[in-house]
């Protein structure tokens, strides 16, 4: 009997290990340790055995059974990892296949960089207002101390509906009409559609977009213009611009400044976008002119406040180098795609 | 306003290159807009004496001159020109010099002989018979008169003519027009440079006789000519101005014509003051009189041009017609030609506004009306009017009658104002003494006294308090105002408007439309190319009165063209597919009770979110899913599709107004055919159009839970046979009504026509989930839902499929 179950033992071990998969495994299960299988068998004959050697073979065919088992366990795990691999390689793609790009669609470039200015000026505290494109002369030109027949408004054609009633040509409308019915501390900015009579070229629309900045309150200096507009520079072109500040003028600042950004292609030494000068024209800025206060009923004794416009296009098309403004209002897919 | 430097550097002596002094002057308030050096075009030619002039042995029309540059070698120099004699002192081009236009010239042969460079004309200089009156026409630029005297052998020809002379053009902002002048630019560049400039009176001997025997002026309108200064000049010699004052005029972009009108744009450029001269032989009654033009007068002005004028307009006149425009042009009939005698000079003050409109009026917008318009200082005229005649008598060009006629109304005394150095400290944020505030005033030409500052009668711009403290801060210098942040308190909102347009944006760019901006005029016959009725309400436009072009000139009030527009753009530039949105601004006009526009008020802006897309495959219900993922991420609730045949710019069996609960809140479908042709649109479009403001208001702010469900649901599936023209929406009403609130969703799933279904009828398939939130679902609460919708379903001719 002895002899028999370690036959069972090495024949059963040996056809385990080459079963070539979970079937034949199974077979060879049921085959030696199943309930009616090989071991099974020898083991209903132990009664013919004595009872010193009952438990001596007991325990044998045990150890086997156990054995079987255990290589049976192995080689089934064995199987499976095979299988894995198998399939997995079945599997294997092309990764390198180009895929289709989810559909995603693009932000316009100006409404682009409207969003970035004006997440730096909200940043600073200052909310974000609109106002009507069709605007009173009032708003336009008479509250920001440009009476009719100042020669300011030769700068500005004016799209007219009647003798009063106009096409804004800039955003400071905006700063009126919110200071009319605020009162301060008032910090804003307005962004919008701004229009003069243009003719269409490659600098030049009839439309174009202005984002405007207010703030007023009791003791606000011009160094703390400087200060909202440098951090503005260096928000939107880059920590390392500098920015310089002219002497200007417009009717509704006193004092008034042009800022200019260090050249964000050479820093500064001189090239062509900035044509050798170092510096690029941003914006125009000044100090509220008293008297554009005065009409909104604020004391110029009491507060002061710094105002700021600049172009959205110009922006645009400085920080994107697009180099041709019709660009932007033609709308061709393969310009708005890339932005 | 161009600027000689070399004129500058007479009235101001300014140590700087040229260079540094743009960059002073830009950062002190003077914006410099370009540098040019006159003679930047000129290389390497000199001044050379002709010791002989020779026949050429092959050439008859050439000779060949040996020439002395002031150097041991002689030059060998062939010219064609037959105005030279041996003794004549020329320009003479090097070998490897440069002449205006990109010219070089070279050592050569003519005909076989040498030529070491070239004999110059005063046309190839880049001058015209204006700047040299007596060069001859056809030759070579003789240096030989008095004009010429002192000068060397070997001398650069730029110093000879004018050209070695920088020209700084600035950008003069429109509240300074003082500084449209020399002078006026003098006192800026001294102040930059921590000087005091300020020019003496002219002085004039005069001694021709009394002027008041001669001449009478009167002024009828002292507010539109405030003040009115003549003088006389008798036995004019006509003839062209001196070499420095050509070459003065011309360094500064002003032909020269001849002396008396050189010296009038001579002052006009030094004081910014305009003269003008009459020719006091036509000036009939010997009187001028300042008055309003005649309803129909006529006048030639000096451009040869017939003039209508009307009663808005002032005239210089004689004792019987018009002799000039003022402060625009003058008349042809009192013009100083060659057999002028006797001249009267005008330097007056004319108020801006008039001359503006008078000016626009006409059509003629002249130097000098463009000064005007900026309004100058009265106090200038008479300074003006001396520097004329002393020009007059430094030139021989005339006898000065004694005594001037100023007629001046203009009395109000300078204004002062209170320095205030704190509040300027204060409100720039810098610490600058009271000292160095009064020496940048003094500089200025403000005289300080005590706290009072009297303001110079030429700064017409200062007016209060902050314009002072603009002169302390741009001389103190922008650049060294501390960089600070205000730190106040903040009141921070967010607009709702904006917010939501920040959210439709992410959602359209996230959906893969592209965002485009178009212009908010069109032209208005859009109108009719999108087939609207002659009598729609859209027509009722906002017409912009002075257009650009008619393709600019009424304000939208639909945004479909605009789309439609770019569409076909990208259509006909054969991009293949375009998806796009914009939120395209409206303008509604107020109607008056006739129902006219009302042009005198603001109109209603909306915004409209426009969705438009071509390209295969697209179709009816791609943007229609569009549109409803845009709902469904703004929660709107009850979205409704009504199917709508007479909108006329859409497919009548594809287009459907969208309503949210009963709010109309835009309309979606294909653009008609008849539309995208005359678009030029190749193919099928989609557009959709979703009023901004309804779908903020109807959108869900803030979504508040519903606790998950604890009971299971159930599905059952029906399929409804009805009538082909059924719309689905019917259907969908029947199984929510009849459901009620069991239903918690309900989805189309399958449309047949076929065999299974008898002809005219389709299959509808939905599936229905059932749910009570409550405990689970019975098959009697199902059974009883699906009945009720049976119900229902028989009332509008349809039924469950057997």
């Amino acid at each position: 009997m002895r002899q028999q179950l370690e036959n069972i033992r090495a024949e059963a071990l040996a056809a385990i290990q080459n079963a070539a998969d979970k079937a034949d495994l199974e077979a060879l299960r049921v085959r030696y340790s199943g309930k009616k299988g090989e071991l099974t068998a020898i083991l209903k004959s132990m009664g013919k055995l004595s009872a010193e050697e009952r438990p001596v073979m007991g325990q044998l065919a045990n150890e086997v059974r156990a054995a079987i088992e255990a290589a049976y366990e192995a080689r089934s795990t064995e199987l499976e990892t095979l299988a894995l691999a198998r399939k997995l390689e079945a599997e294997t793609l092309d990764v390198t296949i180009p895929a289709e790009p989810a559909p995603l669609g693009h932000l316009h470039p100006l409404t682009l960089t409207i969003n970035e200015v004006r997440s730096i000026f909200e940043g600073m505290g200052f909310e974000t207002i609109e106002g009507p494109e069709i605007e009173y002369d009032y708003y336009n030109f008479e509250a920001l101390n440009t009476p009719a027949n100042h020669p300011a408004r030769d700068t500005q054609d004016t799209f007219y509906f009647s003798s009063d009633l106009l096409l804004r040509t800039q955003t400071s409308s905006v700063q009126i009409r919110c200071m009319e019915h605020r009162k301060p501390p008032i910090r804003v900015i307005s962004p919008g559609r701004v229009y003069r009579s243009d003719a269409v070229d490659a600098t030049h629309s009839p439309l174009f977009h202005q984002i405007e900045g207010l703030l007023v309150d009791e003791n606000v200096t011009m160094a703390d213009l400087k200060g909202a507009l440098a951090v503005f520079a260096k928000g939107l072109f880059g920590e390392d611009t500098r920015v310089r500040f002219r002497p200007h003028h417009f009717p509704f600042t006193e004092p008034s400044a042009e800022m200019d950004v260090s050249c964000f292609a050479c820093g500064g030494k001189g090239c062509r976008l900035c044509k050798g000068e170092g510096w690029i024209e941003i914006l125009g800025c000044g100090m509220v002119h008293p008297n554009v206060l005065r009409g909104c009923n604020i004391d110029p004794e009491k507060y002061s406040g710094f105002a700021f416009g600049m172009g959205v296009e110009r922006v645009a098309m400085l920080r994107h180098k697009i180099d041709d403004l019709r660009l932007v209002y033609e709308n061709d897919v393969r310009f708005l795609k890339q932005f | 306003m161009k600027l000689s430097l070399n004129w500058l550097n007479e009235l101001v002596k300014i140590d700087a290159a040229p260079h540094d002094y743009i960059a002073a002057m830009t950062m002190s308030g003077s914006k410099v807009e370009t540098l040019d050096y006159l003679g930047a075009e000129i290389e390497n030619v000199v001044v050379g004496r002709l010791l002989s002039v020779d026949p050429h042995p092959d050439a008859s029309k050439l000779v060949i001159c040996q020439v002395d540059i002031g150097k041991e070698e002689k030059l060998q120099i062939v010219t064609g020109a037959n105005n030279v004699s041996a003794g004549d002192l020329v320009p003479v081009a090097l070998d490897g010099s440069k002449l205006p236009g990109g010219v070089e010239i070279h050592t050569g042969k003519l005909r076989g002989v040498e030529s070491q460079g070239m004999l110059c004309s005063h046309q190839e200089l880049g001058l015209t018979e204006h700047d040299i009156p007596d060069a001859p026409e056809h030759g070579i630029l003789l240096l030989n008169g008095d004009e010429y005297a002192g000068i060397e052998l070997g001398q650069d020809i730029r110093t000879v003519l004018g050209f070695d002379d920088h020209i700084v053009d600035f950008e003069i902002t429109p509240n300074r027009p003082d500084c449209l002048s020399v002078i006026g630019l003098a006192r800026e560049s001294a102040a930059t440079y921590d000087q005091h400039y300020e020019p003496e009176m002219a002085t004039v001997k005069g001694g021709a006789g009394s002027i008041a025997d001669q001449l009478s002026v009167t002024v009828e309108d002292f507010e539109d000519c405030p003040r009115y200064t003549a003088r006389l000049v008798k036995n004019v010699r006509i003839a062209p101005s001196p070499k420095w004052m050509r070459e003065r005029l011309r360094a500064m972009g002003v032909r020269p014509i001849n002396n008396i009108v050189d010296i009038t744009n001579y002052v006009m450029l030094e004081y910014g003051q305009p003269m003008h001269a009459f020719d006091y032989a036509c000036l009939e009654d010997k009187s001028i009189i300042v008055r309003r033009a005649k309803a129909g007068e006529l006048l030639e002005t000096l451009d040869d041009q017939p003039r209508k004028l009307d009663e808005s307009m002032l005239v210089i006149a004689d004792g019987n017609r018009a002799v000039a425009v003022a402060g625009v042009m003058g008349g042809a009939n009192s013009e100083i030609t060659e057999t002028t005698r006797d001249v009267v000079f005008e330097s007056a003050n004319f108020k801006g506004v008039g001359v503006r409109l008078t000016a626009r009026a006409l059509g003629m917008r002249t130097e000098a009306s463009g000064r005007f318009e900026k309004g100058l200082d009265p106090r200038n005229t008479l300074p003006a009017l001396e520097r004329a005649c002393q020009l007059v008598e430094l030139l021989g060009a005339g006898d000065v009658c004694d005594g001037i006629i100023d007629v001046d109304s203009t009395d109000k005394p300078a204004r002062v104002l209170k320095l205030e150095p704190e509040r300027i400290n204060r409100f720039i944020g810098i610490d600058v003494s009271r000292e160095t505030m009064v020496h940048y005033l003094e500089n200025l030409g403000f005289i300080v006294n005590g706290d009072d500052i009297t303001v110079p009668s030429w700064r017409m711009d200062v007016e209060q308090f902050a314009d002072v403290a603009e002169e302390i801060a741009r001389f103190y210098g922008y650049d060294k105002i501390p960089t600070t942040l205000y730190a106040g308190p903040v009141e921070y909102l967010r607009d709702k408007k904006l917010a939501f347009e920040d959210e439709l944006h992410t959602l359209c760019t996230g959906l893969g439309f592209d965002e485009i901006q178009t212009y908010s005029f069109v032209n208005e016959k859009c109108f009719d190319r999108i087939r609207l009725p002659a009598d729609s309400p859209l027509r009722n436009v906002m017409v912009i009165t002075n257009p650009l072009s008619e393709e600019m000139r009424v304000m939208r009030t639909n945004a479909m063209p605009s789309m439609l527009e770019v569409l076909a753009r990208n259509a006909n530039v054969k991009n293949e597919a375009a998806k796009l949105f914009e939120l395209c601004s409206l303008y509604f006009p107020v109607l008056d009770d006739n129902g006219n526009v009302d042009t005198h008020k603001a109109p209603t802006e909306t915004v409209c979110l426009t969705l438009g897309a071509y390209g295969a495959g697209y179709d009816f219900f791609a943007l229609k899913g569009a549109v409803e993922g845009i709902a469904a991420a703004l929660k709107i609730r009850g979205l409704r599709y009504a199917a709508n045949r007479e909108n006329p710019s859409f497919h009548p069996g594809r287009c459907a107004d969208v309503f949210v609960g009963d709010k109309l809140l835009g309309t979606i479908g294909q653009v008609h055919p008849l539309v995208a042709a005359e678009f030029d649109m190749p193919t099928d479009a989609y557009i959709a159009m979703l009023d901004e403001a309804v779908l903020m208001e109807s959108a869900t702010d803030l979504v508040l839970y519903q606790p998950l469900p604890r009971f299971p649901a159930s599905t059952r599936d029906l399929a409804i046979v009805c009538d082909e023209a059924t719309p689905a929406a019917a259907l969908e009403d029947c199984i929510r009504a009849g459901a009620g609130e069991l239903l918690e969703a309900v989805k189309l799933f399958d449309i047949y026509r076929g065999e299974q279904v008898p002809a005219g009828k389709k299959s509808v398939a939905y599936k229905l989930t059932l749910r009570n939130p409550e405990r689970t679902l019975t098959d009697a609460d199902s059974e009883g839902a699906v009945s009720a919708i049976i119900a229902g379903l028989e009332k509008i001719g349809a039924s469950l499929r057997a």
